[in-house]
């Protein structure tokens, strides 16, 4: 019986267009160097919208409080770097663990909603989280940010000012991540997620423990999330209550979409589009680039209902 | 044995199942039929766990299964098919049973192993599917209608159930393909205890050694084919009506 095995090989194998992809990353340096703090932002949204991915294009499940995970993991990076050891490798690992004890102790309630009731929970968490950090400005800084953030050299190269460490590091992690996220996907438990998303009620029928799945998926989607924060406030050596806000929650929802939910490589386009779209907007109006962001999301809603990436693939399809 | 012991179920005044209580012996096949509205499908909702009755008790093997829920209940070996189709459209019939497999063998939360290291559960559900002549590297949506009337048998198979419960599997499928559907379930196990539910007389008749009557939540009569066929509060109930509704 190859052919099962062999249908499951090939989903797995690396195709040209990645490789080509992945390569391509590697241009900012060289094609680009002035936009290398961009490019190191834009590292960084990629996997936070791949970890959201992780949750709503494979489990299904709508989330509008996903940025609560990333502004744990930026607190976290910027409060061990403040009080104890700046040192980022070790911090992003603290952080990562942080986020990830938050988000598999607040999955055992989320998994439990679906639809309204979810994004109805998701929005109020993220809420509850973003004024608890507000208030405890004592710790966090508050409204004015955490201070005296101060982050040591990444085996022995100083953060830049032109973002070269910065965008080094954050797509080395993003690489690293993606890869975690690639096996996941193409993993028994990627498989369990499609199925939970296709028709979560049939799963019980088939034996399954939707919940248990749905746990383990969103606790490695917050790890992420909080990789994602740290590496900002690593980056950046500052962190704002914003990391913490609705607007992020609500921007890489709109980056997924925009990019194509449940493909993968969806929200890393999606933030490419997205942070880019915003740069040039935002350099051709400063107070109004909202406007085209909402247009182009109205516009890709409308006409590649599965994203850009879900319209290029429909358009390969159909030409083969 | 699968058994029901007085199982009850009301939706406010609507009482359902009332004082169900059927026992079916290891390997054999039990028809449960009865007009529209009767409780069939409630029944077989409240022994796979999809509903919880009222009061009463479902057991197999003698184990209590009632406070179980429904994916613990096919761990222990019931499986059912649905009547109306449901499935994972966009997965395809192998990603689909695969996902049973891996799900009955406890492997379905492995998240550090890629799919191509579990070949076994890979080639047993390809088995499974070539068993029943279902396309497996089509996508369900894609499939035909009958097709995925099968892919409701293979899923359920792919859980290795002691106990099939069949929920109207030829639903919607035309005749002659529905005979072809059910010389596919005729070939199953004998070991393999059945439950179905159908609207086809013949196949009832030809396929069932018990045929139980449900009218308005009750079990009115169990027994073999050829005492039901004489039995005239069956036929005023059930075959009269149809025979009317042919007539």
């Amino acid at each position: 019986m190859a052919s099962a095995s062999a249908f499951f090989a090939g989903q797995v194998r690396w195709h040209a267009a990645e490789v080509a992809f992945w390569l391509a990353t590697l241009l900012p340096f060289v094609a680009a160097p002035s936009y290398l703090s961009l490019a190191s932002q834009i590292a960084i949204t990629a996997l936070f919208a791949l970890s959201l991915d992780l949750i709503l294009g494979y489990g299904g499940l709508v989330s509008l409080g996903h940025a609560a995970y990333f502004g744990v993991g930026a607190y976290t990076a910027g409060l061990l770097s403040k009080h104890w050891l700046g040192e980022p490798l070790t911090g992003l690992a603290i952080s990562a663990l942080v986020a990830g004890v938050v988000g598999y102790l607040s999955s055992h309630v989320i998994v439990r909603f679906r639809h309204l009731a979810l994004i109805m929970l998701t929005l109020g968490f993220g809420l509850l989280l973003f004024e608890a950090a507000n208030s405890t400005s004592a710790i966090t800084g508050g409204a004015d940010g955490l201070q005296g953030v101060e982050i040591s050299p990444l085996l022995g190269f100083k953060f830049d000012l032109y973002g070269r460490t910065a965008y080094a590091y954050s797509l080395a992690v993003l690489f690293l991540c993606f890869l975690a996220c690639r096996r996941v996907i193409h993993s028994p438990l990627g498989l369990a997620l499609r199925g939970i998303r296709e028709n979560a009620q049939r799963m019980p029928a088939i034996g399954a423990s939707s919940r248990a799945h749905l746990r383990k998926a969103y606790t490695i989607a917050a790890v992420m999330a909080g990789i994602a924060g740290a590496l900002l406030t690593q980056t950046t050596s500052t962190v704002s209550l914003e990391t913490l806000s609705f607007g992020r929650s609500a921007d890489v929802l709109v980056i997924l979409i925009l990019g194509g939910a449940g493909r993968l490589y969806g929200g890393i386009l999606g933030a490419i589009l997205y942070m880019v779209a915003r740069d040039q907007f935002s350099g051709v109006n400063p107070q109004y680039w909202y406007f085209w962001i909402g247009l182009l999301l109205v516009a890709v809603v409308m006409f590649l209902p599965n994203g850009v990436l879900g319209g290029a693939s429909a358009l390969y399809k159909k030409r083969q | 044995m699968l058994s029901t012991r007085n199982v009850n179920k009301a939706f406010g005044s609507l009482v359902v199942a009332n004082d169900v209580s059927l026992d079916i012996p290891r390997g054999a096949r039990h028809a449960l039929i009865g007009p529209n509205g009767a409780g069939k499908t409630t029944l077989i909702n409240l022994i796979t766990g999809m509903l919880a009755p009222d009061s009463g008790a479902i057991l197999l093997g003698g184990e209590d299964l009632t406070p179980l829920a429904s994916e613990a209940r096919v761990r222990r070996g019931l499986a059912r098919t649905f009547q109306v189709n449901a499935l994972f459209p966009r997965l395809t019939a192998l990603e689909s049973v695969t996902l049973a497999v891996l799900e009955r063998d406890g492997d379905a939360s492995k998240w550090w192993r890629g799919l191509p290291a579990f070949r076994a559960a890979a080639d047993e559900a390809h088995a499974i599917l070539d068993s029943l002549a279902v396309p497996a590297q089509k996508e369900t949506r894609e499939l035909a209608y009958g097709q995925q009337r099968l892919l409701e048998i293979a899923l359920a198979l792919a859980t290795r159930p002691r106990i099939l419960l069949l929920d109207e599997p030829a639903a919607g499928v035309p005749k002659d393909e529905s005979r072809e559907l059910f010389r596919a379930i005729e070939r199953l196990s004998s070991e393999l205890t059945l439950l179905f539910i159908e609207h086809d007389m013949e196949v009832v008749f030809r396929f069932a050694s018990i045929i139980h009557v449900m009218v308005g939540g009750r079990i009115l009569v169990s027994g073999p084919p050829a005492e039901i066929g004489r039995d005239a509060r069956v036929r005023e109930v059930y075959l009269g009506r149809t025979q009317r509704a042919a007539a």
